[in-house]
């Protein structure tokens, strides 16, 4: 579903740019509106988010999956957490679907999707890792990092079960924007996947843009 | 291809249970009544942070269900089991657990030990937490689950359905494991089970000894991802 934000970025309180296999880590306040831009196209923007307050609760892709009934996210989409309770709820999408069932790249999965040899190139998994042994002060661990919300990628499911990995939807200023219902750690890593066509073997920057 | 079952057991509907399966041996579980439901998790017992990973698990195999030729990837990148057998074609990956708050949303009265002893109607959530805290796991531990025996389905634009009387008495699906895995199970109806009152329906459990796959093993030859995931557990089993 396309909706339109009315936020501009000039109000925005912060607006950081996150260049390809970099990593954003920070909080966002209950209330406050994140927007996730994807500056050049067909980037893929991996999310997780946790709750400040308690870092053991965070975002389920399966719990999200089953109580909005839907396999992708898009506008009205609330995210929920691994306790049941909604974390954010997306209130604006220029682009139209999100995948949260494919997962992230990782230098091991990159050894079964494609090649035993490709495990010495850099992923969002190893981009999360760095995040949070670079800020201790979150307390996230390994064990935290779970199932993501693949931002601007699409994954379409069959009505006979099968998964495919398409072209992206995505474009150059397209975005998507969601309200935070409690106060969350973001966790994002910027896609450095060289191997899959989903950003056309050419990651690019996103940004980051924070309203109050 | 037939195991001697070298134990076997029953756990009834709405109960739950953990058990390390070393490397070489086959869980078979068969269902007793229909629209049974098994929660399933896998964890390294030598190194209880590598989990199962059902994104890294479908997007290997580009399957939004499970089933016979699967396999169930860790996030290292190695196989913890493959689906030897399966009756049902279908193994549901999305529906996750039922939790505490569909009790009441259902109107499957939550009654308490104290009220029903055994009876008593609990989560799969619940019950994993129960399992994890064995192992010292908590609830940053608890990974997607694989929801055996039920079936829900998405169509053209995203929408879920979840079906009924998908599995029948007597379906059995069977895991033969590639890496030694602390396996939790639970019998919690799943989720999104349309029942009026809390189902519970049990399964039986068949221990066996499988075969050492080859390279014309149909899980290893139904993707060539899984050749490479089986190269990854060969590559562990040295020592890397």
């Amino acid at each position: 579903m396309i909706i339109e934000s009315t936020l501009r970025p000039e109000n925005a309180v912060s607006r950081t740019t996150v260049n390809a296999g970099d990593h954003y880590i920070g909080v966002v306040k209950r209330g406050q509106t994140l927007r996730i831009l994807d500056l050049e196209g067909n980037q893929a923007a991996d999310t997780l988010f946790f709750s400040a307050a308690d870092t053991a609760e965070h975002y389920s892709a399966m719990d999200t999956v089953r109580e909005q009934g839907a396999v992708y996210l898009t506008a009205g989409s609330k995210l929920i957490s691994s306790e049941g309770r909604t974390m954010l709820t997306l209130t604006a999408d220029t682009c139209g679907r999100h995948d949260t069932l494919g997962g992230a790249c990782a230098s091991e999965s990159n050894t079964v999707r494609y090649d035993l040899e490709k495990r010495h190139m850099h992923s969002c998994r190893d981009n999360w890792m760095q995040a949070i042994v670079n800020h201790p002060e979150y307390g996230l661990t390994k064990r935290d990092i779970t199932h993501n919300i693949n931002f601007f990628m699409n994954v379409p499911v069959t009505a006979d079960g099968g998964l495919t990995f398409e072209d992206g939807i995505s474009a150059p200023g397209k975005y998507v924007e969601m309200v935070a219902e409690m106060d969350v750690i973001v966790l994002v890593s910027n896609c450095p996947q060289l191997n899959n066509p989903c950003n056309g073997y050419d990651p690019t920057p996103i940004e980051l843009l924070v309203w109050e | 291809m037939t195991h001697d079952a070298h134990y076997t057991t029953h756990l009834p509907g709405g109960h739950h249970w953990s058990l390390r399966l070393r490397r070489g041996t086959t869980l078979t579980l068969t269902a007793k009544q229909a629209d049974s439901n098994v929660g399933l998790l896998c964890y390294n017992p030598e190194n209880l942070l590598e989990r199962l990973n059902l994104p890294d698990t479908l997007k290997a195999q580009h399957t939004f269900k499970l089933t016979q030729g699967h396999c169930l990837y860790s996030d290292m990148g190695r196989i913890f089991a493959s689906i030897t057998h399966d009756d049902l074609g279908w193994h549901d990956s999305v529906g996750g657990n039922l939790m505490p708050h569909h009790l009441l949303a259902k109107g499957w009265q939550p009654v308490s030990y104290q009220q029903a002893h055994n009876d008593w109607t609990r989560t799969g959530f619940d019950a994993f937490l129960v399992e994890l805290a064995k192992y010292g796991l908590g609830r940053r531990d608890m990974a997607a689950n694989l929801n055996l025996f039920s079936r829900v389905e998405s169509d053209d634009a995203g929408k879920l359905s979840y079906v009924s009387d998908h599995c029948q008495p007597g379906n059995r699906v069977t895991l033969r494991f590639e890496m030694d895995t602390l396996v939790l199970l639970h019998t919690c109806p799943h989720p999104l089970d349309p029942a009026a009152d809390y189902p519970r329906r049990g399964v039986d459990i068949a221990l066996g000894i499988a075969e050492a796959p080859n390279e014309d093993d149909p899980c290893y030859r139904s993707r060539p991802e899984n050749a490479r995931g089986f190269a990854n557990n060969r590559l562990y089993h040295l020592g890397l």
